[in-house]
């Protein structure tokens, strides 16, 4: 990498770390807004509560269609293909990446990481090799009695830190990437923690919620879906663009984890973390909840649907809720001060 | 470093001049009662030997259930336990108060009681060449807190703790989900018991600091101290400025839980994420402790076996002093997906990975201290050859980890578990063995069989490798941790670590053989069984050494007026 892209890449960065500072203050804007639209939940806990919906989630979903248009849309879920989106049995590497910030954090861990880590790891087997052969009470009777040399002890501390040095600087560039806040107009959906599931909220869409559950492991064999992975109604949304994630809990924290979207995110109840996520290629997706929750910490997956724009506009109106302009100028959840496209 | 006069067993005359000093008291005031550091060392050890076999046998139970997917023994030990097998929700839980044994034993009742207890206990004293530890009335209460500590948590088990019996929180008691999250005394008695552990570990730290800094024997200048001591300061320091932060956050836990304070519940104003800040700013500093008496005991090892002084001794003390101080400012890489803002991650990647650099000195040194010199490859300088290489392994990981872009994805998978049981169960236990096969005849006397320690550590090495090592497949490719069932696509490797319990198994088994062995027919050891390259001064004592030693203190010569 040239010196003129890592000074642009860093301008960069010091851009998206003030554009990241002013977010931290859009929950509190979003808590305000709250009251004029039914869409965005409050985000403090209330367990007590969960614990009663937990007993019939699922019948949730429908329910938000009373003011749905003629429209009642189309959608079939998508049979998931084959190693994508999903581990494979007896994997020993990253899922495949179908982000850009995902692949470019593949393609440091590949490329970089994994060498470097590789190297020193048989560059100290080697060194303990030799010893045990050369040094062996057989081989050298004699032990010497040198115990300092300032010249190897200096080597053996600058070159790991140049070591490090090369490391960090993609790193901390792969951060900025990661965390570019998502464009003006980009469609929002919350995904909210519950003990045990998951529920979607589109609030530029008219507000509905998906309520998201396990799938028994029968019938997801059925659907020709992995067992533990797949769930009853999934987060689907539209291919190809920035969506702004944002993440909550209901009542203890839980974490929305997609691995083969390089995408985790914890669902802190009483705080709304927020992280684009931008899915290349239609397809289904799948995730677990990745901070322990309480029982059935196990059992509340996540599945995510992406479709071209088009198709997605279809599967919202099944679910009774709105698309187009009239829809997002009426959203409550955006952040009061959204980021200019990047 | 210390030398020490030719004549090995000049401290070991006075103990046979009988003046009544090594009468031992009766049985009941020896071991319960006790004021003595190598006794209470002692009674540390058989205490972390009785919780690693409790530790161990849960994580065994947490392999049987993962061998394949599907929930097979937990409803069993639902029953077994007292619980309601016939609730899904109980049975899940159960799984919780597993892990949540399993990690909190083996941090606070397995590693540290035997590490700092038990080895610093020992050989402190022995080392600086002092009689006994400062304060040996409060190095007593320090030892019976433990105890107490790990009943609290044995209790816990048996009382309802929400979904089901027992504190399924996780070691690392997250709120809210320890606090609104888990109804019952079952988390109560949990807290609890870090408070007695952490009282009790925060009493043996002021006990070793003052040792350390006031009973040195005359001529023991700090740099000329062993390195183990050098270790055991560091970790005393440690646990003296993390644990008080622990025992804050875990008693607003319990205000929060009971009180109806709300620090950590953001309807009250509060905040959950303030809790894991908390935690953390105590758990890295935690995980130092568990290692730095590791690298203390493994730089003995391997200069004895080397018959080398250690090589850069002055860096490898200030290493150690550098990791401590690190460690205290790279808490939130612990954090990296709970919503922190980038520039904190940006920090805390940078700062994460400069403890790479001190690590890195310790790893070169002690193979520059091997280098040139005349190896002996007896059991405890196997353990400490096999420390290094898997420390170094858990090491390298843990800079991928560093990375907080790139642990977006195994942040919370099973490459953290595979990462810190690298550092921890195959570096901390692996040191552990190798301070124990070095020191075991010096503290009873008699012999071990070289043949099973070799045995012992070539088994347990492919065993853990088994368990640990498909584990960073399993993190990769998406498996979270703290899951008692798992899609199909993960049962490959799940298998395979199950079959490296068992194997591993197999090796303490070979372990507990052996020590009965020496305890019974073993040869009695001589003062220094390990021959030249042992100059530290608990070689120049009796195995075991006189019930009180030192009491002429001995005096440390020059190395440099040579």
């Amino acid at each position: 990498m040239s010196l003129s892209q890592t000074a642009r890449h860093l301008g960069h960065a010091i851009r998206t770390f003030s554009l990241a500072a002013m977010l931290a203050f859009a929950p509190q804007a979003m808590a305000a807004a709250a009251p004029a639209s039914a869409a965005a939940a409050p985000a403090v806990a209330a367990p007590v509560e969960a614990a009663a919906v937990s007993a019939a989630p699922a019948a949730a979903a429908s329910e938000a269609s009373a003011t749905a248009a003629v429209d009642k849309g189309s959608y079939v879920p998508m049979k998931p293909t084959a190693g994508k989106g999903q581990p494979v049995a007896g994997g020993y590497t990253f899922q495949d990446q179908y982000s850009d910030t995902g692949r470019e954090a593949l393609a440091m861990h590949n490329y970089l990481l994994m060498p470097v880590i590789t190297v020193i790891t048989l560059f100290v087997l080697f060194l303990l090799l030799i010893v045990i052969v050369r040094f062996r009470r057989g081989a050298n009777p004699v032990a010497s009695k040198t115990s300092h040399n300032t010249m190897i002890e200096i080597i053996w501390t600058v070159i790991p830190v140049l070591i490090l040095v090369v490391i960090a600087v993609p790193s901390i560039r792969l951060l900025a990437h990661q965390y570019t806040p998502a464009p003006k107009g980009a469609l929002t959906v919350k995904a909210m923690g519950y003990q045990w599931y998951w529920g979607y909220t589109y609030p530029d869409n008219g507000g509905f919620e998906v309520i998201s559950n396990i799938l028994p492991d029968a019938e997801a064999i059925k659907r020709g879906e992995q067992p533990q992975l797949a769930a009853d109604n999934r987060m689907v949304v539209p291919v190809g663009e920035p969506i702004r994630m944002q993440t909550t809990g209901s009542d203890v924290i839980h974490a929305f984890a997609v691995p083969s979207l390089w995408f985790k995110l914890d669902a802190v109840p009483g705080r709304i973390n927020e992280k684009v996520l931008f899915i290349k290629e239609p397809g289904v997706y799948y995730g677990q909840c990745s901070e322990l929750c309480g029982a059935r910490h196990g059992y509340m997956p996540i599945v995510v649907e992406a479709l071209p724009r088009a198709k997605f506009e279809e599967w919202v109106k099944t679910q009774g809720g709105t698309v187009g302009p009239a829809a997002a100028t009426t959203t409550a959840a955006a952040p009061a001060k959204t980021a200019p496209s990047a | 470093m210390a030398t020490i006069p030719a004549d090995h067993e000049t401290f070991n005359a006075h103990h046979d001049d009988a003046h009544g000093h090594d009468h031992k008291p009766a049985f009941f005031q020896r071991w319960f009662m006790s004021t003595n550091h190598k006794d209470i060392g002692t009674l540390y050890l058989i205490f972390a030997i009785i919780a690693g076999i409790i530790g161990g046998g849960v994580s065994g139970i947490m392999r049987a259930e993962l061998a394949h997917p599907g929930i097979q023994y937990l409803g069993w030990w639902t029953h077994f336990l007292g619980g309601n097998d016939q609730d899904f929700n109980a049975t899940l839980h159960m799984w919780n108060v597993l892990i949540t044994a399993h990690g909190l034993i083996m941090v606070f009742f397995m590693v540290m009681p035997a590490l700092i207890g038990g080895f610093g206990n020992w050989f402190v004293p022995l080392m600086i060449g002092a009689p006994d530890m400062a304060f040996p009335r409060m190095n007593n209460i320090s030892f019976w807190l433990t105890v107490a500590g790990f009943c609290s948590l044995m209790m816990s088990a048996f009382m309802p703790g929400g979904t089901g019996m027992g504190a399924g929180t996780g070691w690392t008691v997250y709120a809210p989900l320890s606090t609104s999250g888990s109804v019952g005394p079952a988390v109560d008695f949990a807290i609890f018991s870090l408070h007695l552990a952490g009282a009790g570990s925060i009493l043996g730290a002021i006990n070793f600091i003052t040792t350390i800094f006031n009973m040195r024997a005359p001529g023991m200048t700090l740099h000329k101290m062993p390195l183990f001591v050098w270790s055991m300061l560091v970790t005393a320091f440690l646990l003296l400025l993390s644990l008080p932060v622990l025992a804050a956050a875990i008693t607003m836990l319990l205000t929060d839980r009971n009180f109806g304070t709300t620090f950590f519940n953001a309807a009250g104003g509060g905040d959950p994420v303030l809790y894991q800040h908390l935690f953390w700013f105590f758990g890295h500093p935690e995980v130092y402790i568990m290692i730095l008496p590791g690298f203390g005991i493994i730089s003995q090892i391997i200069s004895t076996f080397s018959k080398k002084p250690v090589f850069g001794y002055l860096g490898m003390a200030y290493a150690m002093v550098a990791i401590g101080a690190v460690g205290f400012i790279v808490w939130a890489h612990h954090m990296y997906t709970t919503g922190l803002d980038v520039n904190t991650k940006m920090y805390f990647t940078a700062a994460t990975m400069v403890i790479a650099v001190p690590t890195g000195i310790k790893i070169f040194s002690w193979i520059a201290t091997m280098w040139g010199g005349s190896l002996e490859f007896k059991s405890p300088m196997v353990w400490a050859i096999g420390f290094i290489f898997l420390f170094t392994l858990g090491g390298v990981t843990g800079v991928v980890l560093a990375n907080g872009g790139i642990d977006d994805n195994v942040q919370d998978t099973y490459y953290v578990v595979a990462h810190f049981h690298y550092v921890l169960s195959l570096g901390a236990v692996t040191a552990l063995f190798a301070g124990f096969y070095y020191w075991f005849p010096k503290m009873s006397g008699r012999m071990h069989s070289e043949l099973l320690a070799h045995i012992h550590f070539w088994i347990f090495f492919i065993g853990v490798n088994l368990i640990f090592f498909p584990m960073h497949f399993l993190g990769v490719q998406g498996m979270p941790r703290r899951y008692p069932d798992y899609a199909p696509a993960f049962e490959y490797w799940n298998t395979i670590a199950t079959n490296g319990y068992v194997v591993m198994a197999f090796s303490m088994l070979i372990f507990f053989i052996n020590i009965a062995y020496s305890l019974v027919a073993g040869k009695k050891a001589v003062g220094n069984y390990w021959g030249e390259g042992a100059t530290t001064l608990e070689w120049t004592l009796s195995s075991p050494p006189p019930f009180h030693q030192f009491e002429t203190l001995p005096v440390i010569e020059d190395a440099h007026a040579h």
